[in-house]
């Protein structure tokens, strides 16, 4: 294996084709912006008063969700899926905040570090189970949700602890640019960080593989069942930075889990990564996120009822799943 | 130690696997000399599939030794076989659908040129790597699996029917690249159906019968009744060659109302227009070259599709499907190449008999279980159907799963079938005796249509033939003059007096695809060219 194979190119295209291509792959990723964009305008458009506050309030309140959404797409990419993942965050959350809480700040870094770590065993030990005991992927982490949701009681009976100040600063807040929330960009670099050189390697390829095929991986020389440990101790990592992104939004640690798993399913569907697995990417569910939230603010806006909101966000999911198929179903046809 | 085994380069002994109550393997052995093609062949269920998975690692054996080069090994996986120098290529392809090429090389860290060298040699040297595995033809898939393998140039390369999915041109590549393996230090296990692809390639054959080996055989021109003979185990009873009666027997009366008529069906570019008679009580066949609209004919006919154009008749009066179910109570049932498509794999063979029946003559209400007990155990003793792992489909051999296809309409009698290659990949027992099932159901005035690859099933077991060209039927031949030179020519809508393409040889109709129609077979399907010139052969003009 060497970085080179990668660069040793077959024929070439023109560019014009190239782009072509490259539109066609990340057709969905695309749509969703346009999709987002207009939602934004619409915003705007019922609310005159939508500006740099909203926005910074939108980024804070999405940060939790998009992480989540991320940790979801990994394991779903993997031919798995995880519904602990709101419970780890959780755990994670709490752990973090009692922790920190009455410590100086250079303490809350080791807090920090090590909440991550835990978030990356957590997830290791839902992998292992799933693999070990052959129990399909939605009985055991939906065992395991209670389990670490339980845990997370046993830390903090009520929403307690506290947070360090840096890690307060570091999400709360424009990022020197006024319209540039500090949570936007401590997202783009989580995923930037974790995900974006995870995608080009071989475990991440490996991750993919299983998804697709199982059986093929195997026969290609994956090992399928250390592959799917990563897969979803990377899932538990991304369900740590979540929960430590609640704390530090927060400032608190709130032990009962928030309705971050099934946003982060739906989300992941929206986002364009196939539920089968294989297929899709990060950047596709924290669009889908955004798109998610920014339809249920709206709601608020036109003063609609909440309840109403929820089954409209219902038909959307469906509405636009249906209509991703169709153009696929109509593009394999020609 | 001993000397002789230092001499082998692959020497598996004593080989047992037992799944449940099914034996798979008894006591398999295999030993492969260095530099040699070694052909490993078997009736289906023989145990094949098992022992190549065993010296793979992909299954773990219940007994036996295993030695590379002398040196004893056990394998868990395939990434540890692979290290030690055993590489197979499966039948279903392992690339990763998701996948580019280029990622998928490099999931399995094959070097890249090494690969570009050996695809070139196969012939798809202009295959781009960022295309992505789902989108590519299986034929493709295969060569780049093959070529994949060879790229990490393993001590022992096993080819699993390496050549079923492949058209001519490709096949020949295949087989000269493994023929060049000979001589050197490296071996090729191939395991192969047809007897041609054997005698030409392959050095030394071990048979296997029952998960046993039983003889093992140097391959020379008259090794092949031994073969036959070892794999058999007993002589089956041939089927009575009796073609020019029946052909006398099938010609009818002006005033016989067909069971089936097609008139000019077509279906898009690739079916024309296409019409037939099929009477009851003949087997009428349907020959044609891979791609020439029998895959659109066959799923007009079993209401999978709508044809675009044209009329079908069932017993005089015009039909119209829309969904197989409405063919289905017209009378005429569909048995597929691909066992898969048409059975419930994890349910039992008991129940996929009963499928069918029940659902037809108990729409609601309670099954009537003592009737289908009764009528499912006719159908399983009619066929001879191997039940032995009968709790799971998928747990039986190919041969007796397309039993179980054929038995589920039999055992609620059956009008009209529609038959799409039922022998694709079975073996010579299983064969004769779908043979003789079919001619049975002719004798109690069935119609039978059956697509045929195998050129010689024709004179076998039909009446009469069709033969379809570029989405046209070219002719129709009655089966005592539908010898394979015959139905060749018409196949390649040749004139019985031009000569025959020289690439041709014998073997399956699959094979022998014009070179120019393969290549567009082979590349990928997105830049294949128009459909009009699919299966014209050079200087095929006039």
């Amino acid at each position: 294996m060497s970085a080179a194979t990668g660069t040793v190119d077959g024929v070439r295209g023109r560019p014009v084709d190239e782009l072509v291509a490259w539109t066609r792959r990340n057709g969905w990723n695309l749509s969703l912006l346009a999709i987002l964009v207009v939602l934004l305008v619409f915003t705007k458009m019922i609310n005159s008063n939508y500006g740099v506050s909203s926005i910074q309030g939108l980024a804070i309140s999405v940060l939790p969700l998009a992480l989540a959404a991320g940790a979801q797409a990994i394991c779903v990419i993997g031919g798995g899926i995880d519904l602990s993942i709101g419970s780890m965050m959780a755990l994670t959350s709490v752990v973090a905040a009692s922790q920190m809480k009455g410590q100086g700040e250079e303490f809350g870094v080791a807090v920090v570090l090590g909440v991550l770590l835990l978030g990356l065993v957590l997830g290791a030990i839902n992998g292992g189970v799933i693999v070990v005991t052959r129990v399909p992927d939605i009985v055991v982490t939906l065992a395991m949700a209670f389990v670490w949701g339980g845990a997370a009681l046993l830390v903090l009976k009520t929403p307690a602890g506290g947070s360090a100040q840096w890690l307060k600063d570091l999400v709360l807040g424009p990022a020197g640019v006024e319209w540039i929330p500090k949570a936007t960009v401590v997202l783009l670099v989580v995923v930037a960080v974790v995900w974006m050189p995870l995608r080009r390697s071989k475990v991440g390829l490996s991750i993919y593989a299983i998804g697709s095929n199982q059986l093929a991986a195997f026969r290609s020389g994956v090992s399928v069942g250390r592959t799917k440990v990563i897969a979803y101790a990377l899932t538990g990592l991304f369900s740590a930075s979540a929960g430590l992104s609640l704390t530090a939004s927060t400032g608190i640690g709130n032990p009962v889990p928030g309705p971050y798993t099934l946003m982060s399913v739906a989300a992941v569907v929206l986002g364009g990564v196939s539920l089968a697995g294989g297929r899709g990417g990060v950047f596709g569910p924290i669009i889908g996120v955004l798109i998610l939230v920014l339809i249920q603010n709206d709601m608020a806006f036109l003063s609609l009822d909440p309840n109403l909101a929820l089954v409209s966000q219902g038909l959307i999911l469906i509405g636009v799943v249906m209509f991703g198929s169709l153009i696929q179903w109509r593009r394999s046809r020609r | 130690m001993a000397v002789a085994a230092t001499d082998l380069l692959l020497e598996a002994s004593g080989i047992s696997k037992t799944y449940g109550a099914v034996v798979a393997l008894r006591s398999a052995s295999l030993a492969v000399r260095p530099g040699e093609v070694h052909a490993l062949m078997g009736a289906n269920g023989a145990g094949k599939s098992t022992l190549v998975k065993i010296l793979t690692g992909a299954v773990r054996p219940d007994s036996g030794r295993i030695a590379v080069s002398g040196l004893e090994r056990t394998a868990h996986s395939p990434a540890e076989a692979r290290r030690s120098g055993l590489v197979s290529v499966y039948q279903e392809p392992a690339l990763i659908p998701d996948l580019d090429i280029r990622s998928n090389l490099r999931l399995a860290d094959t070097p890249i040129e090494a690969f570009r060298h050996w695809l070139g040699e196969l012939g798809l040297g202009g295959l781009d790597l960022s295309s992505v595995a789902r989108q590519l033809p299986l034929a493709s898939l295969r060569i780049i699996d093959l070529a994949r393998a060879l790229a990490i140039e393993p001590d022992v390369l096993m080819l699993d029917e390496m050549t079923a999915a492949l058209p001519a041109n490709l096949t020949e590549r295949v087989l000269d690249v493994v023929g060049r393996q000979r001589g050197g230090d490296r071996s090729v296990i191939f395991i192969s159906h047809r007897m041609i692809e054997i005698a030409a390639v392959c050095d030394r054959a071990t048979v296997l019968r029952e998960g046993e080996t039983v003889g093992v055989v140097d391959v020379t021109e008259r090794s092949e009744d031994r073969i036959v003979e070892l794999m058999l185990g007993q002589i089956v009873e041939a089927v009575p060659s009796e073609a020019g009666g029946r052909a006398a027997h099938a010609r009818r009366a002006a005033d016989v109302t067909p069971r089936l008529a097609a008139r000019s069906l077509s279906s898009g570019t690739k079916l024309e227009d296409v019409s037939f008679e099929l009477y009851p009580g003949e087997v009428l066949g349907v020959v044609a070259l891979d791609g020439q609209g029998q895959d659109e004919l066959f799923d007009i006919l079993s209401g999978s599709q709508r044809p675009s154009g044209g009329e079908l008749l069932v017993d005089g009066s015009t039909v119209s499907f829309g969904h197989p179910a409405d063919a289905i109570r017209a009378g005429l049932v569909y048995v597929a190449a691909d066992r898969a498509e048409a059975l419930l794999m994890q349910r039992s063979v008991a129940e996929n008999i009963a499928l069918p029946f029940t659902t037809r003559i108990r729409r609601w209400g309670l099954i009537d279980l003592g009737a289908e007990r009764r009528r499912v155990a006719g159908a399983v003793e009619t066929l001879q159907i191997d039940a032995r792992a009968g709790g799971e489909v998928r747990r039986l051999s190919g041969g007796n799963q397309q039993k179980v296809t054929i038995a589920r309409w039999v055992a609620g009698g059956v009008q009209t079938m529609l038959c799409f290659d039922p022998t694709r990949g079975i073996d010579i027992r299983t064969k004769s005796q779908i043979y003789v099932l079919l001619r049975d159901l002719a004798a109690a005035s069935a119609a039978v249509l059956l697509y045929t690859s195998e050129l010689k099933e024709v004179q076998l077991v039909c009446d009469r033939a069709i033969v379809i060209f570029g989405g046209r039927v070219v002719a129709e031949i009655d089966a005592a003059d539908a010898d394979e030179p015959a139905l060749l020519r018409a196949a390649y809508n040749l004139r019985s007096d031009a000569a025959l393409p020289e690439a041709v040889v014998a073997g399956s109709v699959a094979e022998r695809a014009s070179a120019a129609e393969v290549q567009q077979a082979a590349a990928p399907a997105d830049t294949s060219p128009p459909e009009g010139d699919v299966g014209r052969l050079p200087g095929d003009e006039g």
